[in-house]
């Protein structure tokens, strides 16, 4: 069951060959999909062949295996995690029975919807960094921006899989709209604010993947826990390969920081325009990037107060991250959560019925993580003797969703007025002046081993190979 | 594999993730088979007692974190509560500690058996290539190296704290003994490692100068014991290989260098070429000019191990080659070793009425001594030096070897596979 057969025109583990009608449907759905891929993946990247990881089974010793393909030729596929026959259902109402294989009735309008907005932030982030092939610093970034590109494709696969498997003719509709949504068209954008915003250069890049990829670490461990058992294998083993993205992110910026840190013990000098002049990004850049990114991925987790996650979580939709290893009810009903609200000029904690503030709940333990890995981040200065820290913003900075929305706060959590905030902008988030600047430092840096003047070289290589390993081959 | 190959003799092939390098994503315990992956808010650690080393978290870690692994003792196995405090993973034990417990080394013997006949090779259809006899991987009880801490983008800076002639003053070859200190800046060395030195300003071409490498002089815990400085043998290049007047860029740099300037410094480097720890271990060394270098590391090393009893039964046996006595490093330190601690062979190929000696020829003579050794599974081979003369010292080897009766083809595939024979020429 778990190995996935390549000889078949889409590779599963799902004994594909037996549902005729459904091997049709997924087989015309394929070319649109192509199609989407020559249009807005990753540009001028045809002939490259790329040393890439792919799953050949959903097993430890299968789903890394390692090889130069060329992209358009990777076989994107349909994976899910090995099932239990006897799973149950282990939150909400339903807690205890016998967990779903097929959609129930009742909930099938709401997991549409978890799925489609899931399914839609995939090809999203393809079209988002569709041209950074052209900046990539290194070979060996070229390579990890294609290797998250092929899987986010992929992530896409098995969302669409999901909606022609259990959703019959709505679901193949919606299949189509993920491949004509665009990300940042003024007429047909994608679902999400984050996935509108523009990925402009490397620094963004990582931000993103060091934030954005977290909060999809976050949404596919809730769903990774949910009643529908298709849903919930399919998640668990895109969470695998999403941990490859974050890792992209946080070990971008790390090294944005040790080459920074580097430039400016060699000066001597923490002045910024010094950093900057010689060709480095400096710590406030970087700050400001972190804040915007910081802000934008926390929208995604939706309003602080939200009837729908309640629905969610008590039906047994969507649970928590690492929900079976709380110790409490698994219910929910009657407990409390704090959320934040602003009355008078003034922060306020309130209580909320738990159940309503799921969405703040899982947004709190993605700032947890979130901020232990800026801890890591902070190491790399520490390392270097450089006593700047970076931190992140407060929770209700810059924030566009839920009851924080268009309040005026500074990065520290003080309440602010309009001209304050007029007057600070440029300090706290990245001005246009901070754009232009790190867009004058991408340059396309190709040659095996060697990297661009503002990032450091990785510790390792991908798969163990060797730093100046050739990752892309051009043809 | 599994957990009684991971333990021998009271050591255990400890499993652990680099905090530095983890991201926290959970893929490890997610993918682990028998729950031996946990993790706290700080760090993500691996239950010694569990983990069965199947390996099925190596290639799912999406940043090679997990692939680390630390001999010790059974008893002093770190716990997960150790772990989860962890900021970096510490340092492999020292080897006297490790040596103290004695794990039982592969015996020639065995090996032999083990290994297949290669094929028969028609005389005179094949050149005789030494390269391929030399090792890749270290043996089996080296230490750990750090590699590559500082990599050629991004050089550490050091401070010359000594430089002088350490050959005889007035010869045209002359050979500078430097040392290199780092001050608080992580530099972790082993004996048989190299460092890059970048000389300053530009080529020809405008283009900066490439990093040179040298071969580390001093052993692991410093040319002074305790500080964290290191020392180099470098020979000023006055000719080319040709013997055609030339200025070496780095060497020249090097050997003028004064007390107090700075050095950008890239490595370490090497991960192969190491000396083996355990107590009964014997090292042949055979070098030809600053090739003498990484002996003199690890000589110094073991004489400083000496003085705590444990290398007893290893053997120390030295092969140096150099033109004229003058011209030899460190001739004056070396006379002053016991002969019961280095077996000392000099060879000179210029002396004035004398026939031309080099290594290979004293390897020759002392054929008996070099045949028992190489069927001593405790014994390393390393070579180092002028590239001219790895050829000459593998056969001189493999005659050894088919004098005494011995197959060279095995010998030479086992000596190559276990770390035993180690090449490095310039
Ligand atoms: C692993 C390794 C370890 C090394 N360890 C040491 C060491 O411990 N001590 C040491 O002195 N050197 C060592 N070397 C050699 C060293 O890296 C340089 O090659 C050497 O110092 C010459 O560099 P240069 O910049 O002075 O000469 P360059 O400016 O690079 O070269 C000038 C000319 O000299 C020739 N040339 C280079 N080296 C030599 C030589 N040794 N003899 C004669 N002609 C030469 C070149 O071919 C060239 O024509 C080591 C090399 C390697 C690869
Ligand atoms: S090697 Fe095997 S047993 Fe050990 S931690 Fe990894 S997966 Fe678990
Ligand atoms: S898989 Fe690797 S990076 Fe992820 S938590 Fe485990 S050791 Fe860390």
């Amino acid at each position: 069951m778990s190995t996935i057969n390549y000889s078949e025109k889409i590779p599963n583990n799902v004994n594909l060959g037996e549902d005729r009608t459904l091997q049709r449907a997924l087989e015309g759905w394929q070319p649109n999909f192509i199609n989407w891929w020559d249009d807005v993946g990753p540009e001028g990247s045809t002939n490259h062949e790329v040393y890439l990881r792919t799953a050949v089974s959903v097993d430890p010793q299968g789903w890394a295996q390692f090889g130069h393909v060329k992209m358009r030729d990777y076989r994107w596929g349909i994976f899910l995690n090995p099932g239990d026959a006897n799973r149950e259902i282990h939150f909400g109402d339903h807690k205890g029975e016998k967990a779903w294989q097929d959609v129930p009735g009742e909930h099938r309008a709401n997991l549409r919807r978890i799925i489609v907005t899931q399914g839609d932030t995939e090809p999203a982030s393809v079209e988002q960094q569709r041209h950074l092939g052209l900046t990539a610093p290194s070979m060996y970034d070229l390579r990890n921006l294609f290797q998250i590109n092929v899987e986010e494709g992929r992530h896409l696969w098995a969302m669409v899989y999901l909606l022609h498997k259990h959703f019959g003719r709505d679901g193949r509709e919606e299949a189509e709209a993920l491949l004509q949504r665009t990300s940042g068209d003024v007429d047909n954008p994608r679902i999400l604010g984050a996935f509108n915003e523009k990925t402009p250069d490397w620094l963004a890049f990582f931000m993103f993947t060091y934030f954005t990829d977290r909060d999809g670490k976050f949404q596919l461990s809730a769903l990774a826990e949910s009643a529908f058992d298709p849903l919930a294998r399919t998640t668990k083993f895109m969470l695998t390969e999403e941990a490859h993205h974050m890792f992209v992110g946080e070990s971008g910026v790390s090294r944005v920081l040790a080459r920074t840190a580097q430039v400016m013990n060699e000066l001597k000098t923490d002045d910024p325009a010094k950093v900057r002049a010689a060709g480095a990004i400096d710590l406030g850049t970087v700050q400001r990037y972190l804040n915007f990114h910081y802000s934008v991925t926390i929208d995604l987790f939706g309003a602080d107060q939200s009837s729908n996650a309640a629905i969610f979580y008590s039906s047994g939709l969507k649970g928590r991250y690492e929900e079976s290893k709380r110790t409490d009810d698994h219910i929910l009903k009657g407990q409390t959560y704090k959320v934040l609200e602003v009355k008078d000029g003034q922060l306020l904690e309130k209580d909320v019925p738990m159940l309503n503030a799921l969405n703040e709940v899982l947004r709190d333990d993605f700032i947890k993580d979130s901020m232990a890995g800026v801890g890591r981040w902070n190491k790399v200065l520490e390392k270097a003797g450089i006593p700047t820290r970076l931190s992140v913003p407060h929770k209700a900075f810059n924030r566009q969703i839920g009851a924080l929305a268009g309040i005026k706060m500074s990065p520290d959590g003080r309440v602010v007025n309009e001209v304050e905030w007029a007057a600070k902008r440029d300090e706290w988030l990245p001005s246009a002046e901070d754009f232009a600047f790190v867009a004058s430092l991408m340059g396309r840096v190709v040659e095996p081993g060697k990297f661009a003047g503002w990032i450091a070289p990785p510790v390792m290589g991908i798969n163990r190979q060797p730093i100046d390993f050739e990752y892309v081959r051009f043809n | 594999m599994d957990t009684t190959t991971l333990i021998d003799n009271g050591i255990l092939k400890q499993h652990l993730i680099d905090p530095e390098i983890c991201i926290r994503c959970n893929t490890c315990e997610a993918t682990c088979p028998v729950g031996a992956i946990t993790h706290d808010d700080n760090n993500y650690v691996v239950r010694a007692d569990v983990c069965n080393g199947c390996m099925a978290c190596i290639s799912p870690c999406p940043t090679g974190s997990i692939d680390n692994w630390r001999t010790m003792p059974v008893a002093r196995a770190y716990t997960i509560e150790e772990q989860l405090t962890w900021e970096a993973l510490p340092p492999e034990l020292a080897p006297d500690v490790l040596a103290a417990e004695g794990a039982a080394p592969s015996a020639m013997d065995t090996a032999l058996a083990s290994s297949a006949p290669a094929a028969p090779v028609e005389p005179g259809t094949q050149a005789f290539r030494s390269a391929q006899y030399g090792a890749t991987v270290p043996p089996w009880s080296a230490a750990h190296p750090y590699t590559n801490l500082f990599p050629p983008k991004s050089p550490t800076t050091a401070t010359v704290v000594g430089n002088f002639n350490c050959t005889e003053a007035g010869f045209e070859s002359e050979t500078h003994h430097v040392v290199l200190d780092f001050g608080s800046m992580p530099f972790p060395v082993l004996e048989g490692q190299s460092i890059g030195i970048v000389p300053p300003g530009t080529d020809v071409l405008g283009k900066a100068h490439h990093a040179r490498q040298y071969s580390i002089a001093s052993p692991r815990n410093g040319e002074r014991p305790g500080y964290n400085n290191l020392a180099l043998t470098v020979k000023r290049v006055t000719t080319d290989h040709d013997g055609n007047a030339v200025r070496g860029v780095a060497s020249n740099y090097v050997c003028d260098l004064k007390v107090g300037d700075k050095v950008q410094v890239v490595g370490p480097f090497g991960s192969s070429f190491l000396m083996p720890n355990h107590p009964r271990s014997h090292i042949v060394m055979i070098c030809t000019g600053t090739g003498s270098a990484p002996m003199r590391a690890m000589t110094e090393w073991r004489r400083r191990l000496r003085s705590s009893g444990k290398f007893e039964g290893g053997k120390l046996l030295l092969f140096f080659g150099a033109r004229t006595q003058q011209e030899l490093p460190y001739f004056g330190p070396l006379q002053s070793l016991p002969k019961d601690f280095i077996d000392i062979n000099l060879a000179f190929s210029r002396t004035a009425g004398q026939p031309r000696r080099y290594v290979q020829d004293l390897m020759r003579e002392r054929a008996a001594d070099l045949a028992a050794l190489l069927r001593d599974g405790n014994t390393h081979f390393y070579v180092c030096g002028l590239k001219s003369m790895e050829e000459g010292v593998v056969m001189a080897l493999r005659d050894i070897a088919r004098d005494s009766g011995l197959e060279w083809e095995q010998v030479g595939a086992v000596l190559q596979r276990e770390g035993r024979l180690h090449l490095e020429t310039y």
